[in-house]
């Protein structure tokens, strides 16, 4: 959910686009970060731990603990709480570490 | 090879001064930050700072920021450089950077690391449940990004971040569950505590998180209350219903690239974990390398303002850049920071320092 009006701040935003998180085309705002935009669009499970396949979401949203990696236009473990949204990104759900290698 | 007198790593609170004060002296100051803005975690605080004029009391944490800003672009011997993550510092004194897809090699002649901290968790089952998050992140979701964090927040921690993010949440629409904390007492400020109590939030002293729990995101928290030994008492359990449980347990320093450069570290938990040892002018055990802020202690966002002074003054006296006003300017900037440190809520970060300085 979005905070529409506020007491004391104004929010900024960029303009509204079109993104796909697994395959699904939802909106967020260009420039704010992806995970702003997915928890503005409901989704909080970012990836899935590698061990014991637990739901993981975002921590600390700065960039500092990793907990929010995901896979972003094929790239794997992406801290989403810091990478800006872009128009057409597709941004998908993380199972464990992420393919490193490129698959040719 | 990119040359400078003095580089500076992080553009929060500390760095920024520490920056001004720097160039002030005539010093050549290269300021880095990984962001893309300025400010640190200045820019997610929307109350009002205590302290003394000099340190922008009664000035929003997010106005500061701008302020400091505009005092940057004011001096041409300031080079800023954002969205630059400094990856390591080497045997000759070299560091490195990624900046825009490249790798930046920078030679300063002093060093200031102003990296700031990170948030700390707490261990209870299901801690990992997505909705679990730290309060500076459910600050920076609400008031930088406009997006609420849930619809209804159970805060842990009723130091001044826990306050003031419940606070801020109210703001925003969010109703609070409540505040568990497991000291016998509120942690904050008196003033921070009011607002909640005014508001009707519960504030559960003597309690803890036995557990949290929900089908793959938070849905709500058990908690218990704690005896005089911090030891739970079964059959006091309560369930709190809560879509958010937000985790204000403190802050530890952000130390990597010192333990890294190989500055002389010490644990002491009155400032946060592992911190450097550092003098009083703020310099490390490496001469080349200066400490302000978070970093070396965790600690008020206006005594960070007033290290990065300290910092910026004396790497900059310390290659020869000099001004008259150097020891007056030092010397208040010690009282300043010796003031903001006196009374009772300044004796654990005093008896932190003592092991250290």
């Amino acid at each position: 959910m979005r905070i529409e009006e506020h007491p004391v701040l104004t929010f900024q935003r960029g303009e509204k686009v079109k993104f796909y998180f697994d395959g699904k085309e939802i909106e967020g705002y260009e420039g704010e970060p992806i995970a702003a935009a997915l928890h503005a669009a409901g989704v909080r499970i970012l990836r899935h731990s590698h061990k014991k396949n637990r739901p993981r979401g975002f921590y600390c949203a700065i960039g500092n603990c990793s907990s929010c990696l995901m896979v972003v236009d094929g790239t794997p473990n992406v801290r989403v709480c810091v990478e800006k949204l872009k128009a057409g990104m597709r941004v998908e759900t993380q199972q464990g570490r992420g393919e490193l290698i490129a698959k040719d | 090879m990119l040359k400078t007198d003095i580089a500076i790593i992080g553009a929060g609170p500390a760095g920024l001064n520490a920056a001004i004060s720097a160039a002030s002296m005539g010093a050549g100051v290269l300021l880095l930050d990984r962001d893309e803005f300025v400010g640190g975690q200045l820019i997610k605080q929307t109350h009002k700072f205590f302290g003394s004029r000099e340190q922008h009391a009664s000035t929003r944490g997010i106005d500061i920021a701008g302020l400091l800003h505009e005092k940057v672009k004011e001096y041409k011997n300031i080079e800023l450089r954002l969205g630059a993550t400094v990856l390591g510092y080497y045997p000759d004194g070299v560091i490195t950077a990624e900046y825009q897809g490249r790798l930046l090699k920078i030679k300063a002649q002093r060093y200031i690391v102003a990296t700031g901290a990170a948030e700390k968790s707490l261990p209870f089952p299901n801690n990992d449940l997505p909705g679990i998050y730290g309060a500076g992140a459910v600050q920076t979701l609400t008031n930088v990004y406009g997006v609420l964090p849930g619809q209804r927040v159970l805060m842990v921690g009723s130091g001044n971040i826990g306050l003031i993010v419940s606070y801020q949440l109210m703001q925003a629409g969010v109703e609070v569950a409540g505040i568990v904390e497991a000291a016998p007492n509120i942690g904050g400020y008196l003033v921070h505590a009011a607002k909640i109590r005014r508001a009707g939030v519960p504030v559960f002293t003597s309690h803890t998180i036995k557990e949290a729990y929900g089908d793959s995101v938070v849905q709500g928290a058990v908690i218990w209350q704690l005896d005089e030994k911090w030891q739970p008492v079964p059959g006091t359990e309560k369930d709190i219903k809560a879509d958010v449980i937000c985790v204000a347990v403190g802050l530890t320093p952000l130390t990597e690239l010192l333990w890294q450069a190989g500055c002389k570290m010490k644990f002491v938990s009155q400032l946060g974990g592992h911190v450097p040892v550092r003098d009083e002018n703020m310099m490390t055990t490496m001469p080349d390398i200066y400490v302000a802020g978070d970093v070396s202690g965790v600690e008020e966002a206006s005594a960070a303002m007033v290290e990065g002074k300290i910092a910026g003054l004396c790497a900059a006296a310390s290659i020869g850049c000099s001004t008259g006003e150097f020891d007056e300017l030092r010397s208040r900037a010690l009282s300043q920071l010796a003031e903001l440190r006196s009374g009772p809520a300044g004796e654990k970060i005093r008896s932190g320092l003592k092991l250290l300085v």
